[in-house]
């Protein structure tokens, strides 16, 4: 069997002195994708926090292993070269940096971390015209200070293209369909299932199964109080949407 | 914290500089290197004898003599200004030497009579100095591109207390430039230099300009003719190399009417443990209709991590728009000096003219800096602009000090001030102090400031993407630095965007 891209064993973590995660595991195979929805509160943005490694945030117990290896000891950066990349549910703005430059720069410190050599200014530029094609991202936006004044489409249409370009092993997307509207999503959706080649894995994370139209999961967990409690095909993603998150116990919202 | 990766960041450089720099094993600081040459130094200590050392050295005439005399006479009247954010022990003007001159050194001379080990430093420090070679379109010799001082650049190379090599005069002279020494416009071109020199920056204008008056050493002289626009930058590279000397370096530019010129200024030091002294001043004056770009990227040696050595740059420099519709703009980066004291400043005085003052000061480690600008509105539908970004890290101290004042027949005056700080860790600290006066009803001035920390989530957000902490907080400067970077000439451009990650390296983690 080949090795897994993420394996999370009994994972727990906690913000200051408060438990969120509450041990967690969870397997995705090469080329799955797989959704995890919960309601408010139970713990599915600090699970894509702790996988990215965000500092706010301590790991008591358990492990991540990325394609095998154990990344709990790396560096943010480190774990994004390594291949886990996570679509931010609110993208952060950078003043004064061009979307273009820092496309560019993101690139080539990976690669540089990788210990390849900088893509040279052409490979780039092509990269960088297929992607923002596909998900309607012309050069006026690349001239922006990256979601700098941007609209709620254009951030998820940024962060997605970051991906295309980046061809992560693992994309952790947050909440990608906050905010957007249903032309917007459709354009973000469709990004999305173009990166889906048989080999990159995704964890979806989402409130709504609405996303789950368009970015079909293999497997769809239910997150309840730190923990997965529940797993299934796309179908429970239905049932979830008709019967609510009630029979999953857990703090309310 | 992540290794610092040196041979990326300017390639060019010599391997062998390289080693000798990393072999410091303290700073970043990549051109701390000495230069071994022999040197005439004058014995530490400062009396009138000193002064006419100076004066007799450089072979002046006796009105020159004179008038530094004065300068010696008023300084010695005058107590050191302490109204700056700076702390730092008293100087002791005795224990420094105010001239120091390679031995091989009898005067600027054509290129190939310059001291091979004096072309080598200038090398290592990435200006060239082959122009010849250029002119004669050789390939290779324009390699230095990167470097801020590309092919086609006139410069004034100024070791210590000497300007050893200036380059591209002749071509320069065929259209009436004059681009030279102080010490040679002395001699050459007295009527010019006695009409302007302390008519902007009066001697007793300060306690370090008065000093620097008394004696100054050597810089560079530029007069641009009637009508004419300078075919090439202009530019002078100053370089502190002997041990316990204070350089005092005056520069004087001179546009004439209709005419535009666009100047750089570069300056290094070797690593010391000992701070030295740097007391320069820059007069500009422009007449009717004519523009001067001065530009300058200030990396002196500021100081191990732990404070100790650097430079004290105490400068003044100030521009006097003179004649009507003339144009003075004021471009600096500062990342280098234990201590930066420092306020290129216009005066407006010629009807419609206008100033402006683009600064980006970095302070890491346990550097201080004061500077900022003063623009002094006298004419009438005078205007002036000014962008400062102030960026602090380590246990530095930054501080922006400006002026604005409109006189009573500054009618219609405008000024724009924007002042941006930005906060790099919590053990630094920045300071706007504006001073704002107007004396005239109809003149508008606005102030615009604000004070920023990088966010944990802007770090976190580009880390996420793969960026190392020192490349995502030279990213981020990069970005709230942009404004004022776009004044800067395009080779200075790219050369300041890996300064400003270098300064920075060490900030975080």
């Amino acid at each position: 069997m080949t090795t897994p891209v993420l394996e999370i064993r009994n994972l727990h973590a906690r913000i200051e002195e408060r438990e969120i995660l509450k041990g967690v595991n969870l397997v995705i195979p090469q080329g799955e994708v797989h959704a995890i929805m919960g309601r408010n509160g139970s713990g599915k943005s600090t699970l894509s926090y702790v996988l990215a490694g965000k500092e706010d945030y301590e790991v008591t117990e358990g492990e991540i292993l990325l394609n095998g290896e154990n990344i709990l000891e790396m560096e943010p950066d480190e774990r994004a070269a390594a291949g886990l990349f996570l679509a931010f549910q609110y993208p952060i703005e950078i003043p004064g940096v061009a979307t273009m430059t820092f496309l560019k720069a993101a690139i080539n410190a990976q690669r540089k971390a990788r210990g390849e050599g900088e893509l040279s200014t052409p490979d780039f530029m092509r990269a960088v015209k297929e992607a923002g094609a596909q998900l309607n991202v012309d050069s006026a936006m690349l001239k922006r200070p990256l979601n700098v004044g941007f609209s709620g489409g254009e951030k998820k249409r940024a962060e997605i293209m970051q991906m295309a370009l980046l061809k992560p092993s693992l994309a952790v997307l947050d909440e990608t369909d906050s905010g957007l509207d249903i032309d917007a999503l459709q354009v973000v959706s469709k990004g999305v299932n173009a990166l889906r080649d048989g080999k990159r894995s995704m964890l979806v994370i989402t409130h709504y199964q609405r996303l789950l139209n368009h970015i079909v999961p293999d497997v769809v967990h239910v997150f309840s109080d730190g923990r997965i409690v529940e797993s299934g095909d796309k179908d429970l993603a239905l049932k979830l949407e008709a019967e609510g998150y009630a029979n999953y116990g857990g703090e309310a919202a | 914290m992540a290794d610092y990766d040196i041979p990326t960041l300017k390639e060019e450089i010599d391997r062998e500089t390289v080693e000798q720099v990393l072999a410091l094993d303290v700073d970043k600081y990549k051109y701390g290197f000495e230069t071994e040459i022999e040197s005439d130094v004058l014995p530490p200590g400062l009396t009138e004898e000193t002064v006419r050392f100076i004066s007799a050295k450089k072979e002046e005439p006796e009105w020159m003599l004179e008038w530094r005399l004065d300068a010696f006479r008023r300084f010695q009247t005058l107590e050191e200004p302490n109204w700056a954010k700076l702390h730092y022990p008293k100087i002791d003007l005795q224990a420094i030497s105010f001239y120091a001159a390679p031995k091989s050194f009898n005067g600027p001379k054509s290129l190939d009579e310059v001291d091979p080990e004096l072309l080598k430093t200038y090398a290592k420090l990435g200006i060239p100095l082959k122009e010849q070679a250029i002119l004669a379109g050789v390939q290779g010799a324009a390699e230095s591109v990167g470097t801020p001082f590309g092919a086609n650049v006139a410069v004034d190379a100024v070791f210590d207390s000497v300007s050893v090599v200036t380059t591209f005069r002749e071509e320069l002279a065929k259209v009436g430039i004059i681009f030279c020494s102080i010490s040679e416009a002395v001699r050459e071109h007295p009527e010019l230099v006695k009409k302007y020199l302390g008519s902007v920056v009066p001697v007793s204008d300060n306690y370090y300009a008065t000093l620097n008056s008394a004696v100054f050493t050597d810089g560079s002289f530029v007069y641009i003719p009637k009508g004419v626009r300078c075919p090439m930058e202009l530019s002078t590279y100053f370089r502190i190399n002997e041990k316990n000397t204070g350089q005092f370096e005056r520069t004087l530019i001179i546009a004439d009417d209709d005419s535009y010129v666009s100047y750089l200024e570069g300056c290094t030091a070797p690593m010391r443990d000992e701070n030295q002294l740097h007391a320069a001043v820059v007069e500009l004056v422009a007449l009717d209709n004519a523009e001067i770009k001065y530009s300058t990227v200030q990396n002196w040696y500021p100081g191990d991590k732990d404070g100790k050595g650097g430079i004290y740059n105490f400068v003044t420099k100030r521009g006097d728009c003179r004649g009507v519709n003339s144009h003075i703009s004021w471009t600096q980066v500062e990342t280098g000096s234990a201590i930066t004291w420092k306020y290129p400043s216009c005066i407006l005085r010629g009807d419609g003219s206008r100033g402006e003052f683009y600064s980006i000061a970095i302070s890491n480690g346990y550097q201080q800096v004061d500077s900022g600008t003063k623009m002094i509105h006298l004419g009438k539908n005078t205007s002036s602009r000014i962008i400062s970004k102030g960026i602090a890290a380590g246990f530095s101290d930054n501080t922006y000090r400006g002026q604005v004042s409109a006189h009573a027949k500054a009618k219609n005056a405008r000024n724009f001030t924007q002042c941006d700080s930005l906060l790099i860790g919590d053990k630094c600290g920045a300071h706007t102090v504006p001073y704002i006066e107007s004396r005239n009803g109809t003149a508008v001035f606005e102030h615009e400031a604000t004070t920023s920390k990088i966010s944990d989530d802007q770090m976190f957000y580009c880390l996420q993407r793969g960026l190392n902490e020192e490349e995502a907080v030279a990213l981020i400067v990069n970005g709230f630095v942009r404004d004022v970077l776009q004044h800067l000439p395009m080779e200075f451009m790219v050369e300041t965007q890996k300064l400003i990650s270098i300064s920075l390296e060490g900030s975080v983690g």
